[in-house]
C-alpha cells in the first residue's frame, strides 16, 4: 500500500491520520464500499475536468490510443453520449457498439459478449444492461476496467457522482444537507447510488414515495422514509426527483398518471415547503406533468440541465482515474 | 471411475467394530452387523463368528459410524430430456459418493413423469445405470399443468412413491382440494413445495440484501400463503400432504398448528436452509439462487430449530442440477437450483458440530424419516431391513472442490466450504457402491 505523495487538495485540509491512499479502483461498478476520501478525489477531479470542458480546445490527451467500447443493453441516447463525448475529450477511441442489432439479438450470453468483446482488447468498457449484477459479471470476465453506467435497479454511479458534484458547486459542500430523493426508489439505480453516496459524504437522506415504490428495508440503507411530499419536503436543501417509467403507472404499482402527480408530482407549493434556497435536480429524461411540473423544471431553483453538464466531467475524471494511477495524476 | 469400486455381492458381510447408529430405533452403540443376501440380519455386540460361511467377508469399521444409507426426499435429475445436466447414472454417482442410498426422483423432465410408462423407464434406467436406488415420483397433474389430475392409482401401482408438481406450486386451490380427495384412496402422498406464482415471482428472499442489490424479493408470505391453505385443504380433506421444501419460521408454526390437529402432514427442508443464509449470496453468486430462496439469519434459526423439536421431519438436498448455460447469467436470469446429493450428510452434520441438533436426530432426518414417510424400504438396521448402510466419519475435516464432485453439474454453493464428517463407503443391498480413496 503505497501512500500518495500529492494529496488533493481537499485531503490537506484533513488530519494527517486521515491521509488516504491514492484512489486505486480498477472498476467503478457502484458506490457501494467506496470510501468518502475516492469520492471527494473523483470530484476534485471532475472540477478540473469542468473547466477543461468549458474551453474552446476540450481535447486532452491523456487516454489517447487507448480503446473505449460502449456497450448499452437499453436504450439510452443521452447517458451514451456522455460518455463517448467524455472519453473523445480524453483522447480515446470511442466505439458503440450496437447491441439492438448485434448478435446478442441472436441468443448470444452476456458472458460470450464479453469474452468476444475482450478479445478485442478495449482499455474500458462503459456497459448499461436490464439486469442487477451484470457490470459486475462482466468485470470477472474482461481484462479491462469496466464502468457500470447502470444494471437494472442496482447502482448507477457516475449519476450518482455528477449529482454530488452538482450539489457541491451549488451548496459548497454535501455534509449536514438534507437531500430528499423522490418517486420510483424501488426500481431505480439512481436511488440508491445517491443514497450510498449522500450517506458516505454525510448528509441526512429522506426518501419520498408511495408505499408500493419503497422497497422492504430501505430504511436500512439509512434512510428515513416519508409517504408524503408534504411531510417530506420540508427542511430540505436538495429535492432529487426520480424519472417514474410509464409502464409502472398503469396499475401495477400506482394507479394512474394524474393520481401520482396529485399526490407525488413536484410542483411549485411543494418547492416552497423545502427551503428557500433549495434546488431542484432530476436525472432526465423527465415526464412533465408527471412527476414534476414545467415551470418547475425550467424555473430558477432547478439545476437539471447544469447535471447533464457535470456528468461529462465527472465521466471523464472516472476515466482518469480507472486509466492512471493517482501518483501519475498529479505528476 | 475413481472412487468407485463395484463388486460382486458376497452372500454374507460382517461389518465389526462400528458404531452402530440406528435412528428407527433410537439405538447408538459399538457392535458387530450382520449382512446376509442384501439384508441385514443380526446387529450386536461381538456377533459369534464361527458358524460364519467360509468366504464371507469382515469389515473392520474401527470405530467409524455405520447407519442407515441416506433416503435424499427431493432429487430432480435431467434425465430425460436435460441429460447436458445430470443423467440417472450420473445422480447415481454422486449419491453413491454422498452416502445417498435412496433417491427419491422429482417428475420435472422433457418429457414430464406422468404417465404410466415414464415411470417405468425411470424404474428400468435406474436399476441398469444407477448406483443406487431411484423411486420416482409423479406428476401431480399432466405435463405439469396444474389443471388436469395424472392417473394416481395407475401410477403407485408402476412405483410411483408420491405425487408432486415438482419445482412448480398448484395455483389452483380446486385442483389442490380434488388431488388431495382422489390421492387419498390410494393412500396416495401428495408433495408440494409451495411459493405463491405472482408474490414469489422474486429473484431471492425480500429484504435489506435485496434492496441493496436491486434485485426483485420473494417475500416469505409467498410461501406461507400456498401453505396455509394447502393445509387447509387436508383439514377438509383428510389427505396425506408432505410439505417439501419450507423456509420461514412462519412456515414452520403452521406445520406445528396442523400436526397439533392431528392432519396426516409432513414438512421438510432443503438442507440450503438450514446451512446458508441470504448473506451468502454475496456479489450476485447465482450458485446461491435457490427455491426456495435462501432466507435471513432468523429463519435459517428456526429452520434448525423445526429440524430439533420435530416439526421438521426430513432433511433433503434439493439436488438440482444447472449448467453453465442456465447460470452463467446475471443473478436474476439465472436459473434456480443447486446440486446437493454429495453434501447432503456433511452440511447436515453442521447442525451436529455447532450443538444445535444431536447426531441421532440429524440422521433420523435423513434416512428413517423420509424412509417412513413415503413409505419405502430402509432408513433402519434392523434385520430384515435392506442393507444400505453408510459407513462414515462424523468428524474428519474437509475441505470441498468443485472437481470432486461426481455430478455432471458443479453448481455448488458449497464450493471451498468447510465440512467436518465424511462418507467412507456406501452400500447398497450389501454391495459397495462407493468407497472413499485415502
Amino acid at each position: 500500500m503505497t501512500r500518495s505523495k500529492h494529496p488533493s487538495p481537499k485531503q490537506e485540509t484533513q488530519a494527517p491520520a486521515f491521509q488516504k491512499k491514492p484512489f486505486q479502483l480498477k472498476h467503478l461498478l457502484g458506490i457501494e464500499g467506496l470510501s468518502p476520501q475516492d469520492i471527494t478525489f473523483l470530484l476534485d477531479r471532475a472540477d478540473e475536468m469542468v473547466a477543461i470542458s468549458r474551453q474552446t480546445e476540450k481535447k486532452r490527451h491523456l487516454l489517447s490510443g487507448r480503446t473505449q467500447i460502449n456497450l448499452f443493453f437499453e436504450n439510452s441516447t443521452r447517458t451514451q453520449s456522455s460518455f463517448e463525448i467524455a472519453g473523445k475529450r480524453l483522447g480515446m477511441d470511442v466505439v458503440n457498439m450496437d447491441v439492438q442489432t448485434s448478435s446478442v439479438k441472436k441468443g448470444e450470453t452476456l458472458m460470450d459478449t464479453a469474452l468476444t468483446l475482450n478479445a478485442m482488447q478495449p482499455d474500458l468498457l462503459v456497459v448499461r444492461h436490464h439486469a442487477a449484477g451484470a457490470a459486475e459479471l462482466l468485470a470477472q470476465k474482461m481484462g479491462c476496467s469496466v464502468i457500470n453506467a447502470g444494471d437494472g435497479a442496482h447502482e448507477h454511479p457516475t449519476q450518482a457522482l455528477l449529482d454530488a458534484l452538482t450539489i457541491r458547486r451549488q451548496k459548497g459542500q454535501i455534509e449536514g444537507l438534507t437531500v430528499a430523493v423522490c418517486g420510483d426508489i424501488a426500481h431505480s439505480r439512481v436511488a440508491r447510488s445517491n443514497i450510498h453516496l449522500l450517506n458516505a459524504m454525510g448528509a441526512q437522506v429522506r426518501v419520498i414515495a408511495p408505499s408500493t415504490l419503497l422497497p422492504s428495508g430501505i430504511e436500512d440503507l439509512g434512510v428515513t422514509a416519508y409517504r408524503s411530499m408534504e411531510k417530506g419536503l420540508p427542511g430540505c436543501d436538495v429535492i432529487m426527483m426520480l424519472r417514474l417509467q410509464v409502464e409502472r403507472m398503469a396499475g401495477a404499482f400506482v394507479p394512474s398518471f394524474r393520481e401520482y402527480y396529485r399526490f407525488f408530482g413536484l410542483n411549485a407549493a411543494r418547492v416552497a415547503l423545502a427551503n428557500d434556497d433549495a434546488i431542484v435536480m432530476h436525472p432526465a429524461p423527465m415526464n412533465r406533468g408527471v412527476e414534476i411540473a414545467s415551470d418547475i423544471a425550467d424555473g430558477v431553483q432547478s439545476v437539471i440541465f447544469e447535471q447533464v453538464e457535470m456528468g461529462v466531467a465527472v465521466r471523464m475524471a472516472v476515466m482518469e482515474s480507472l486509466q492512471i494511477p493517482a501518483e501519475e495524476i498529479f505528476a | 471411475m475413481k472412487g468407485f469400486a463395484r463388486t460382486k455381492r458376497p452372500r454374507q458381510r460382517l461389518f465389526v467394530n462400528a458404531r452402530l447408529i440406528d435412528p428407527s430405533t433410537n439405538q447408538d452403540m459399538i457392535g458387530d452387523l450382520l449382512v446376509e443376501k442384501g439384508k441385514i440380519v443380526r446387529t450386536g455386540k461381538d456377533l459369534p463368528r464361527d458358524n460364519l460361511r467360509q468366504k464371507t467377508k469382515i469389515i473392520d469399521c474401527r470405530g467409524k459410524v455405520l447407519s442407515p444409507g441416506l433416503v435424499d426426499a427431493r432429487v430432480f435429475i435431467g434425465e430425460p430430456g436435460g441429460e447436458h445436466r445430470e443423467t440417472i447414472k450420473s445422480a447415481g454417482k454422486a449419491a453413491a459418493a454422498g452416502g445417498v442410498t435412496t433417491m427419491i426422483m422429482m417428475p420435472d423432465t422433457t418429457p414430464v413423469i406422468d404417465d404410466v410408462a415414464l415411470v417405468e423407464f425411470v424404474r428400468q434406467t435406474a436399476n441398469e445405470k444407477s448406483r443406487v436406488r431411484v423411486k420416482p415420483t409423479a406428476a401431480l397433474s399432466r405435463g405439469l399443468s396444474g389443471t388436469e389430475m395424472t392417473e394416481f392409482g395407475l401410477l403407485k401401482d408402476a412405483g410411483a412413491v408420491a405425487f408432486t408438481d415438482g419445482r412448480k406450486t398448484v395455483s389452483s386451490a380446486m385442483m389442490m382440494r380434488r388431488a388431495l380427495t382422489y390421492a387419498g384412496d390410494f393412500d396416495g402422498l401428495i408433495m408440494a413445495a409451495t411459493r405463491d406464482e405472482s408474490l414469489g415471482s422474486g429473484v431471492m428472499n425480500a429484504g435489506l440484501n435485496a434492496t441493496r442489490m436491486g434485485l426483485t424479493g420473494i417475500p416469505r408470505e409467498a410461501e406461507i400463503i400456498p401453505l396455509e391453505r394447502d393445509l387447509r385443504l387436508v383439514n377438509m380433506t383428510g389427505g396425506r400432504y408432505h410439505a417439501s421444501t419450507l423456509s420461514t419460521s412462519d412456515s414452520v408454526d403452521a406445520v406445528a398448528v396442523a400436526k397439533d390437529k392431528g392432519l396426516d402432514v409432513s414438512a421438510g427442508v432443503a438442507v440450503a436452509n438450514l446451512a446458508l443464509n441470504d448473506n451468502d449470496i454475496g456479489s450476485y453468486r447465482t450458485f446461491f439462487r435457490v427455491s426456495p430462496p435462501l432466507r435471513g439469519e432468523d429463519d435459517r434459526r428456526a429452520m434448525i430449530e423445526g429440524v430439533r423439536n420435530g416439526t421438521l421431519d426430513l432433511i433433503c438436498s434439493n439436488h438440482d442440477p444447472q449448467d453453465v448455460d442456465t447460470k452463467r447469467h446475471p443473478f436474476a436470469e439465472a436459473a434456480d437450483g443447486a446440486v446437493g446429493l454429495e453434501t447432503l450428510l456433511a452440511a447436515s452434520l453442521r447442525l451436529y458440530h455447532s450443538n444445535d441438533v444431536p447426531l441421532m436426530r440429524v440422521l433420523h432426518c435423513l434416512s428413517t424419516a423420509p424412509a417412513r414417510r413415503l413409505g419405502i424400504e430402509g432408513g433402519s438396521l434392523e434385520p430384515g431391513s435392506p442393507a444400505d448402510l453408510i459407513l462414515f466419519d462424523p468428524d474428519e475435516p474437509w475441505v470441498l472442490s468443485e472437481d470432486e464432485l461426481h455430478s455432471r453439474s458443479k453448481n455448488t454453493p458449497f464450493e471451498s466450504g468447510r465440512f467436518q464428517g465424511r462418507v467412507l463407503k456406501t452400500f447398497v443391498g450389501g454391495r459397495t457402491v462407493f468407497s472413499r480413496k485415502s
